[in-house]
């Protein structure tokens, strides 16, 4: 539990900490520490030098406008629980983030280093991706935007380049006749997602004019369900209707699973469609 | 001294934990807190494979760092520190703090560095390297007993450490084995249930890992030793042992100490090796374990496998119980690895009037970290063993399972009952605590809202079990280091007390139990009292807090030594007061006539003669100071009935605890909410064995399980609330009347939990469940078949 010698350094803007990145080769960037130290203090990972960005002001906040909320990197999990625009217009997100780790973690826990960090267990990679954000990049050259799809590219893997800084989530706001939820198999030792479930559902009349279902936890990176967003489709929200679409759930996971002395990849996609159900059941009354 | 007009009476009450508000606030000090001028840090080299014969070992990078004062390898080490010490009764392989030449589990220490920092500490470790041949992993306890595929110690072929070791009817004080009347029970039986059930692997998980500061002074030639320990005397004992001082030079101190569970009963090596080194080198060094060492180098508890057999008639009756117990004791004996299956075989009776019971012991090693003691320790396995056996019999012979166990207690009037394995039962009713139970439960209100739950599709199932188990350890017979417990009363200048326990507690109170006892005693406010403990040099003997004796004979011996300064305070009182001291109460701050309290002395004035006896009364000595030891002539054994409504998600396997009601019954209590208290946690341990908690080991020998990531403790939102109740059936063992309550809640709980979990899934034919309760084995079973 003791971290091996690395340099530190604290940067006061997004330019100095690109700069810091340039000037040491290696370095990683620091923000909540919440993902980082823990794998320093185990010698999981040892870098030359730690560039902190916790400090950079204009990575913080959340602001709402063009019908997307801009979440800053270094927003905490405690302030997104408790934001009214995310609860507002991203419903799944609050739930997830109030779920992670306990309060002392939501404190210090950010959104962008969570995701930069890309656990395949983590909660809110699977909402982002089930509500469609995009994740703002500054790099070398310029600022690029990336689609969950494209930003999580396998198990603590990110489209992130050595000389990248996430530094904001973009979230699609939900329009009235909309709803989404999260909900989460927790593993009992570390509350982490052994599945975990986010349905974005738009519903008018109790009619799915549209739905987006991801599932975390199975795989080493979200899986998005588009067999059972095609089965909802213009169907009536009713339970049996979600409890036959949310069935066709593991069909998207592919082979590769997770699994581990808790919880085998197998049983992890057969108990998915229980909890994509229950994430569109809830999804579906909040669109209501 | 100013004191209320008229003090209540303490024993008995709800009276807050005196240590609660320095602790809460962060203001305890415990062992990483002891700092030292010129103090060196420790970090030891661990085996990463599981078996396998040192080559060679370079440290020549790592003594190359700078700030580097020390490293030695396990062959260095053995050229000053002997053997680790074991006490038990049984032959043990020679064990070194510090392998030196072949390693035996993943975490077995190599070679510890000194150094100037922690964090320079553990480069250094981290630069050395070892070259090691590697030896085959023996992981599986049964296959073990082949010699497969290895044997870890020469002298112990097939990996036997002891047995097999028989007890119970049939068996001769030699051992001698006659199997007549055992057969002879299952041949006459109606019905016998016969089932292999494993009880796992379990880290005890202290919130505090284990630390040590060792403190060598050359000149003064004496060694103080810091430790997180249950038991400094027993650390004294062999720190002075092992490093060739006496014991009048080594004062060991227990600071705060958060949580041991057991766990902190055993000597470490790291200890050993701490004051050795700092001896050797003349500085003072520590160490403190980190959360990932905890899980490989800090003992494990439980891991036993257990073949029951019960023979019975259809109308209940039992007449006959097997129990063959083969425990997976890792790689050496500690401090009482071997004793603890002891303790299953012991308690194979249960609360039952078995007409023959044979219990058979084999101890097993393998390459995993060792076992030892954990909150229980033996008593939780054999509970599990006899009652998830019982409830399968319940469950074969289509009878409810409380009135199983009632037709099978042993009676009130049959105390103390001695058992067919050999333990004496002080006192007990276990009926009457069935009885409280039930009530508390609503037992057949319980059993109509599982069915009509069941109707409705929903998978509920309720479990029922009893315990008893043993408290108050010693005797001195029973335990290598004595079962005695050591007290000193001292009643000060101003009136004040001060008393020394020789028990260390750790989580269990006694600050607060102990004053309310001798407040009472005195007639003095709770205020005036302190309770000092855990340290050698001012609590001048003492044995420990372990296996529920805290009260029982700790507390025992308390009141002994505080009867004896009253017989000595009165005394005084009475040729102050020109009374008969036969004639003097003591109560609300004053001694005084019975029924004259105006005339009398304050405790203070009385307190300050003795300290300046002008003149001395005939016959007595100044000073107001009294010890006692307290040996206790058998051990006591509490009992209870816990009872649990647990439902199965369908869908996914997952297990919710609905309701869990635990009578227990630990004889006279001093403080009913600290008894609540330890039944939380130790009711938390015992769930958490059934549905979250597994040591796990891969075929290679790897751990799994080897950080809180992996490893699941229990937490309070994983339960309902906790609904309890108590009986209570004093010990004649002890003056107080006190059983004991710290491991209770660890013992009853466990089988219930599973009980109710078969309860729930009878309808897919299962007939046991091997814990523990994991959602995706549940899911199988309700799903597949295939569990």
């Amino acid at each position: 539990m003791f971290a091996a010698d690395f340099e530190y350094y604290r940067a006061g803007s997004v330019a100095e900490a690109r700069e810091l990145l340039a000037a040491h080769p290696g370095a990683k960037l620091l923000a909540g520490g919440h993902s980082l130290i823990p794998l320093l203090k185990l010698r999981l990972a040892a870098p030359a030098a730690v560039v902190d960005i916790g400090r950079i002001g204009e990575l913080h906040g959340i602001s709402n406008g063009g019908g997307a909320l801009h979440i800053g990197a270094l927003t905490t999990h405690a302030e997104i629980a408790a934001s009214a625009a995310v609860n507002a217009g991203a419903e799944a997100l609050a739930e997830a983030a109030s779920q992670i780790g306990d309060p002392a973690v939501r404190n210090r826990g950010t959104i962008g280093g969570n995701v930069a960090h890309a656990d395949p267990a983590s909660d809110l990679p699977t909402v982002l991706a089930a509500l469609g954000a995009t994740f703002t990049v500054s790099g070398p050259d310029g600022e690029r935007s990336l689609a969950a799809a494209d930003f999580f590219q396998g198990m603590m893997a990110t489209a992130l380049g050595e000389h990248d800084i996430l530094t904001a989530v973009n979230v699609p706001a939900a329009g009235s006749g909309s709803g989404s939820a999260y909900v989460k198999f927790s593993h009992p030792a570390s509350r982490y997602a052994v599945v975990g479930a986010a349905a974005a559902v738009t519903g008018a009349g109790g009619t799915c004019a549209g739905a987006s279902v991801a599932v975390g936890g199975a795989t080493a990176v979200p899986v998005r369900c588009a067999s059972v967003e095609a089965a909802l489709a213009g169907r009536a929200l009713s339970a049996d209707a979600i409890a036959a679409a949310a069935a066709a759930a593991g069909s998207d996971f592919g082979d590769d699973l997770l699994g581990d002395v808790f919880a085998s990849g197998e049983y992890r996609k057969a108990v998915a469609p229980v909890y994509v159900q229950r994430a569109l059941t809830a999804a579906a009354e909040r669109a209501g | 001294m100013t004191a209320p007009a008229v003090l209540p009476k303490l024993v008995g009450q709800r009276v807050r934990r005196r240590e609660d508000p320095r602790l809460i606030q962060g203001r305890g000090t415990y062992v990483d807190d002891v700092t030292i001028a010129g103090l060196q840090h420790l970090a030891f080299k661990r085996s990463d494979i599981p078996h396998g014969r040192i080559l060679s070992i370079d440290t020549s990078a790592a003594e190359a760092l700078d700030g580097v004062e020390a490293i030695f390898t396990g062959a260095q080490i053995a050229e000053f520190l002997g053997p680790m010490p074991v006490p038990t009764p049984f032959p043990a392989p020679e064990h070194r703090a510090v392998a030196a030449d072949v390693v035996r589990y993943v975490g077995d220490p190599v070679a510890v560095v000194v150094a100037r920092d922690r964090y320079l500490a553990r480069d250094a470790a981290d630069a050395i390297t070892v070259d090691c041949e590697p030896l085959p992993a023996v992981v599986d306890p049964e296959a073990a007993l082949s010699g497969q595929p290895a044997v870890l110690h020469a002298d112990f072929p097939n990996n036997v450490a002891v047995g097999p070791l028989p007890a119970g009817t049939g068996v001769g004080r030699g051992g001698q084995v006659d199997d007549s009347a055992v057969d002879g029970a299952f041949a006459e039986a109606e019905v016998v249930v016969s089932q292999r059930m494993v009880n796992q692997r379990l880290a005890p998980t202290a919130i505090e890992p284990r630390g040590v500061v060792a403190h060598f002074e050359p000149g003064k030639e004496t060694l103080t030793i810091w430790s997180s320990t249950q038991n400094p005397h027993i650390l004294r004992t062999h720190v002075a042992a092992l490093t060739g001082l006496g014991q009048d030079q080594v004062r060991a101190i227990a600071p705060e100490v958060g949580g041991g569970f057991g766990a902190k009963i055993n000597i470490y090596g790291e200890d050993l090796v701490a004051a050795a080194v700092s001896k050797r080198l003349g500085l003072p060094v520590k160490w403190v374990e980190d959360r990932s060492e905890a899980f490989l180098a800090t003992i494990h508890g439980r891991g036993i496998i257990g073949y029951v057999d019960i023979a019975a008639r259809r109308d209940g009756r039992v007449l006959g119980l097997k129990l063959r117990l083969v425990a997976d004791i890792g790689a050496y004996n500690m401090l009482l690895t071997a004793v603890v299956p002891t303790q299953t075989m012991r308690m194979a009776n249960g609360t039952y009037a078995f007409p023959v019971v044979r219990a058979t012991l084999t101890e097993v090693f393998t390459n995993k970290t060792p076992t030892d003691a954990y909150r229980g320790a033996g008593r939780p396995e054999a509970a599990y063993f006899v009652e998830r056996a019982m409830d399968m019999l319940a469950r074969e012979i289509g009878m409810d399972p409380a009135e199983l166990r009632r037709r099978n207690f042993i009676q009130p009037h049959q105390f103390p009952y001695k058992t067919q394995v050999g333990a004496l039962y002080d006192s007990g009713d276990y009926e009457k605590a069935l009885d409280r139970a039930l009530e508390k439960a609503g037992w057949e209100q319980l059993k109509a809202e599982r069915d009509a739950a069941r109707a409705d599709g929903r998978l509920v199932g309720l479990g029922l079990s009893m315990y008893v188990e043993i408290c108050g350890l010693g005797p001195s017979a029973r335990l290598p280091n004595g079962g005695w417990e050591y007290s000193q009363v001292t009643v000060e200048r101003d009136g004040r007390i001060s008393a020394t326990t020789g028990v260390s507690p750790h989580g269990q109170g006694n600050e607060t139990t102990f004053a309310q006892m001798l407040a009472d005693q005195f007639g003095v406010p709770l205020e005036h009292i302190r309770i000092h403990h855990g340290d050698t040099a001012v609590v001048k003997q003492g044995i420990g807090t372990f296996g529920s004796r805290s009260q029982a004979v700790g507390g025992a011996a308390l009141h002994l030594a505080g009867g004896k300064v009253k017989t000595k305070m009165a005394k005084f009182a009475a040729a102050l007061l020109e009374a008969h001291e036969g004639d003097l109460v003591f109560e609300n701050g004053r001694i005084a006539v019975a029924g004259a309290p105006a005339a009398g002395k304050t405790f203070a004035e009385v307190a300050a003669y003795a300290h300046r006896p002008v003149k001395l009364p005939a016959g007595l000595e100044p000073g107001l100071s009294e010890e006692a030891f307290f040996e206790p002539p058998n051990n006591t054994y509490p009992f209870g009935c816990h009872i649990a409504l647990l439902e199965v998600d369908r869908d996914t396997g997952e297990p919710r605890l609905l309701r869990m009601v635990a009578v227990d019954d630990a004889g006279n209590l001093i403080n009913p909410l600290i008894v609540e208290g330890q039944i939380h946690g130790g009711l938390t341990q015992g769930i958490g064995q059934a549905l979250v908690e597994e040591v796990v080991y891969g075929d290679d020998g790897q751990p799994l399980t080897g950080s809180l990531m992996d490893y699941a403790i229990p937490r309070a939102t994983d339960f309902p609330r906790f609904e309890l109740d108590n009986t209570v059936t004093p010990t004649p063992v002890n003056p107080l009347g006190a059983k004991g309550v710290g491991e209770a809640g660890t013992i009853g709980s466990t089988p219930c939990i599973v009980s109710a979990a078969v309860d729930a899934l009878g309808g897919f034919g299962v007939r046991h469940i091997d814990m523990l309760l994991r959602p995706e084995k549940l899911w199988r079973i309700i799903h597949g078949g295939n569990a």
